[in-house]
C-alpha cells in the first residue's frame, strides 16, 4: 500500500535534517503502529507523507499503491487515498462543519472522476456516521473545531475519515486527549473501517490504544529513523521498560 | 484627461438653475441651502486630511468618461418578495411606484416641485448635521442638485423589504438622493443593488424614531465606474440601525456613514464586505455619535484584496459627555491574498463619557497556512480552500445582517462571485 524508501527530509527554512532515512512497508490490510520518543520526528513523516509545505525531501522516495506522492499536491495525495488524522485539528473559524466535510467528500470524487453526492444521499451518511461516533447535529452545525473540546477534535477528525474513506488512514496521537469512553468510540469507528483493502499507520505513545485498535506491527522511531520493528509485544515492552534499552540497543 | 478649473466645476457642481427655477418651496430652500454649505467649504482637495488615503479628483472632476458595465448582482433576491423600485441610468423607471401597506414610496423628481412635503423635514438635513465636525461637501452638493431619488414614508411594520435595483449603462454620471422616515415603532429594510451610473453620488438620509427599526442591505457590483454614497442616520430611543454593504466590482467607492445616537438604548451597527481585485480602490469612511445613554454602535468591515487592490477604513465613534453605558465596537481587518494590495486603516476613539466599554481593533493578514494546509489535506482544491477561508473571514461581517434569509442569499452570491473569478 505505503512503501518508503530511504526518506530524509530537512526543514526548507533551516539546515535541520529531521527525518534521516525512514524505511517503511505497509501492506494492504495491516495495521503498523510507530511509537517514540518526543521529536523523534513522528508527526513530521506523517505531514511529509500527506504534502504539508515547509518541509523539504533531500532524499528516498515514497509510493502509495506503486505512485510516487511526494510530487503530488496535497488535495491530490487526499484524493488518492491518504488521510492524516492531526495531532492538533485546525480550527476554521466561520466554515461550517457539514460545508467543509461535503466540499471535501465531493472535491474529492471530483478529482477522481466520480459522480459527486448528493445533498440527501451525502445527509443521511454524515448523520449516521456522527451518530456512531456521539457527534450530535449541533457540533456538525458549527465551524470546523472551533470551541470543540481535545476529545470533540479527535471524534471529528475520525468522522472525516468515515466519510472520506481512505485507503492509507494516518492516525497521529489521535487517542491524546481522549476520556475512556472517547477512546473506546474512536477505536471502533477505526476498526469498523478495517478491511483487507485498507492499510492504518497509528501513531502512539501509549499502549492503551493498542488495546483497542490491535496492530500487525509496531515500529519504533527514535531521532528521525526506525530504530526497531516487532509484533505487538512491542508496544508492551515499551510501555513497561521505556525507550531507555531500544536507544542503548543502536547506540 | 487634462484637469477642470475649478472655476469649471464650481458653476457645474454646485448649482443647477433651471433645477432651483422648478423647485417647489420646500426643495428650493433646502438645495439652495445646500449649495451655499458646498460653497462655504469647498470641494476636497487631495491635501485634506480627511481624504488623505482617497483621492477625491475623480469623484470632482467635471467630466467622466467611465464606461459602465453589465451588473453581477443581477437577480440577487429575485426568489424573494420584494417592493421592487428600479433605477435606470439615474431615473426611476415606472411611471406610478409600487404602493405597499404601512408605508408610501414617491420620487425625489415629483415631491420635489411641490411647495410643502414631509421629506422637507430630512432632506439636506441630516447631511447638514453630518457637515461637523468634519466637511463632506460633496453631500451638500448631491442634496444641492439630485434630480432623483426614492421618498419613503414608513409608518408600521412593512412586510416585505423595499429593493432599489440600479442599472446604467454608457457614461452616465447619476447624483440620487434619497430619504427615508421611519416612525415610531415602525419598521423596513431597504435593499440596493447595483450601480446608479459611471459615476455616482449618492446620499441615503434616514430618521429612525423612537422604537423604529431600519434595516439597510447594498450590494454594489460594476467594473468600470465610481461611486460615493454617504449614509446620515438620526437615531430615536429604543430605535436599530443596521446597515450591511457587500462592494464585489468597481474600481473606486467610498462609503460614508454617518449616525447619530440621539435617544437612549438604541443600537446601531454598520458593516461591509468587499471582494477587491487588481484595479480597485475601496473606502469606508464612518463616524458615530453617541449622544445618549446606554447605547450600543457596531462596525464590522472585513476586505479582501488581491492584485495590488486597495482598502481603505477611516473609522470614528465619538462618545459625548453624558453618553454614559456606551458600548462601542469597531473591528476593521484585511485579507491580503498577496504582497502588492493594501490596507490602509484609522480606527479613532473620542470620549468624552466616563463610564463606557469601546474596543476597537484592525488587523492585516494573510491566508492562514494552517488553515489551508487542512482542507487541502481533505482533498479540497487550493483555489476552493481559499474561497473558503474567504468566506470565513468575511463571515462577522455578514452575521450583522439580521435577516438570516437576506444573509444567505448575500453568502450565496458571495460564494458564486468568487467561482467566477
Ligand atoms: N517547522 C519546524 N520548525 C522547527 N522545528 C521543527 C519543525 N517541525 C518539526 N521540528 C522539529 O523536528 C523534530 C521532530 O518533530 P515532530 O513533531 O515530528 O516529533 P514527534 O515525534 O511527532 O514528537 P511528539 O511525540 O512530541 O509529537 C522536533 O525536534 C521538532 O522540534
Ligand atoms: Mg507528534
Amino acid at each position: 500500500m505505503l512503501n518508503i524508501k530511504n526518506l530524509h527530509v530537512k526543514l526548507e527554512e533551516e539546515d535541520k535534517q529531521i527525518l534521516k532515512g525512514v524505511n517503511l512497508s505497509l501492506e494492504p490490510g495491516k495495521v503498523h503502529a510507530i511509537m517514540g520518543p518526543n521529536g523523534s520526528g513522528k508527526s513530521t513523516l506523517s505531514y511529509v507523507l500527506s504534502g504539508k509545505g515547509g518541509y523539504e525531501v533531500t532524499e528516498g522516495a515514497a509510493q502509495l499503491e506503486g505512485v510516487d506522492i511526494l510530487d503530488m499536491e496535497a488535495e491530490e495525495r487526499a484524493a488518492a487515498g491518504l488521510f492524516l488524522a492531526f495531532q492538533y485539528p485546525v480550527e476554521i473559524p466561520g466554515v461550517g462543519n457539514m460545508t467543509f466535510l461535503r466540499t471535501a467528500v465531493n472535491a474529492q470524487r471530483k478529482l477522481r472522476s466520480e459522480e459527486e453526492m448528493s445533498a440527501g444521499e451525502f445527509l443521511k451518511v454524515v448523520r449516521a456516521k456522527a451518530k456512531d461516533l456521539k457527534i450530535d447535529a449541533e457540533m456538525l452545525k458549527r465551524s470546523v473545531n472551533v470551541g470543540f473540546s481535545g476529545g470533540e477534535k479527535k471524534r471529528n477528525e475520525i468522522l472525516q475519515m468515515a466519510m472520506l474513506e481512505p485507503k492509507m488512514c494516518i492516525l497521529d496521537e489521535t487517542d491524546s486527549g481522549l476520556d475512556v469512553d472517547a477512546m473506546k468510540l474512536v477505536s471502533q469507528g477505526v476498526n469498523a473501517l478495517r478491511d483487507e483493502n485498507r492499510t492504518f499507520l497509528v501513531i502512539t505513545h501509549y499502549q492503551r490504544l493498542l488495546d483497542h485498535i490491535k496492530p500487525d506491527v509496531v515500529h519504533i522511531m527514535a531521532n528521525g529513523r526506525i530504530i526497531k520493528t516487532g509484533g505487538p509485544e512491542l508496544a508492551l515492552e515499551v510501555e513497561q521498560n521505556g525507550y531507555a534499552d531500544l536507544l542503548e540497543e543502536i547506540a | 484627461m487634462a484637469a477642470p478649473s475649478q472655476q469649471k466645476v464650481n458653476t457645474r457642481a454646485l448649482c443647477d438653475a433651471p433645477l432651483i427655477e422648478s423647485s417647489g418651496v420646500w426643495s428650493k430652500e433646502a438645495r439652495m441651502m445646500a449649495s451655499a454649505r458646498a460653497q462655504a467649504s469647498g470641494l476636497p482637495q487631495r491635501r485634506d486630511e480627511y481624504w488623505k488615503y482617497t483621492r477625491p479628483d475623480a469623484f470632482v472632476h467635471a467630466d467622466v468618461t467611465l464606461q459602465a458595465s453589465q451588473r453581477s448582482s443581477l437577480g440577487l433576491f429575485d426568489q424573494r418578495a420584494t417592493i421592487s423600485v428600479a433605477f435606470e441610468d439615474g431615473q426611476i423607471q415606472a411611471a406610478a411606484l409600487p404602493s405597499a401597506a404601512h408605508c408610501t414610496l414617491e420620487s425625489l423628481s415629483s415631491a420635489s416641485g411641490l411647495d410643502l412635503h414631509w421629506a422637507r423635514d430630512i432632506y439636506g438635513h441630516l447631511e447638514a448635521a453630518g457637515q461637523k465636525p468634519v466637511q463632506r461637501s460633496l453631500a451638500a452638493v448631491n442634496t444641492a442638485v439630485a434630480r432623483e431619488g426614492l421618498l419613503v414614508n414608513v409608518t408600521g411594520a412593512v412586510a416585505a423589504p423595499i429593493h432599489i435595483q440600479a442599472t446604467s449603462s454608457g457614461q452616465s454620471d447619476s447624483t440620487i438622493h434619497h430619504v427615508i422616515k421611519v416612525a415610531p415603532g415602525a419598521e423596513v429594510t431597504v435593499i440596493e443593488t447595483g450601480q446608479y451610473g459611471a459615476r455616482s453620488n449618492i446620499v441615503l438620509e434616514v430618521d429612525v424614531a423612537d422604537g423604529g427599526r431600519f434595516q439597510h442591505i447594498r450590494v454594489q457590483d460594476g467594473n468600470e465606474r465610481h461611486m460615493l454614497t454617504h449614509i446620515f442616520g438620526k437615531i430615536g430611543a429604543e430605535a436599530v440601525f443596521k446597515t450591511f454593504t457587500l462592494t464585489a466590482g468597481g474600481q473606486l467607492t467610498r462609503n460614508e456613514c454617518v449616525l447619530q445616537l440621539l435617544g437612549d438604548d438604541a443600537s446601531v451597527s454598520v458593516a461591509g464586505a468587499c471582494l477587491g481585485d487588481g484595479d480597485f480602490h475601496h473606502d469606508d469612511t464612518v463616524f458615530i455619535t453617541h449622544d445618549a445613554v446606554n447605547c450600543e454602535s457596531r462596525q464590522v468591515f472585513k476586505k479582501v484584496l488581491r492584485n495590488g487592490a486597495v482598502g481603505v477604513f477611516q473609522g470614528k465613534i465619538l462618545v459625548k459627555a453624558g453618553a454614559q453605558k456606551t458600548d462601542g465596537y469597531q473591528i476593521s481587518q484585511s485579507l491580503l491574498l498577496d504582497d502588492d494590495s493594501q490596507f490602509l486603516a484609522k480606527p479613532e476613539l473620542e470620549i468624552y463619557a466616563d463610564d463606557v466599554a469601546c474596543s476597537h481593533g484592525s488587523t492585516s493578514g494573510a491566508i492562514d497556512v494552517q488553515a489551508l494546509f487542512y482542507l487541502r489535506s481533505r482533498g479540497v482544491p487550493e483555489a476552493k480552500a481559499i474561497d473558503l477561508l474567504t468566506l470565513s473571514f468575511v463571515a462577522e461581517a455578514i452575521e450583522e445582517i439580521e435577516d438570516s434569509d437576506l444573509a444567505q442569499d448575500i453568502l450565496d452570491h458571495l460564494t458564486n462571485t468568487m467561482s467566477a473569478q
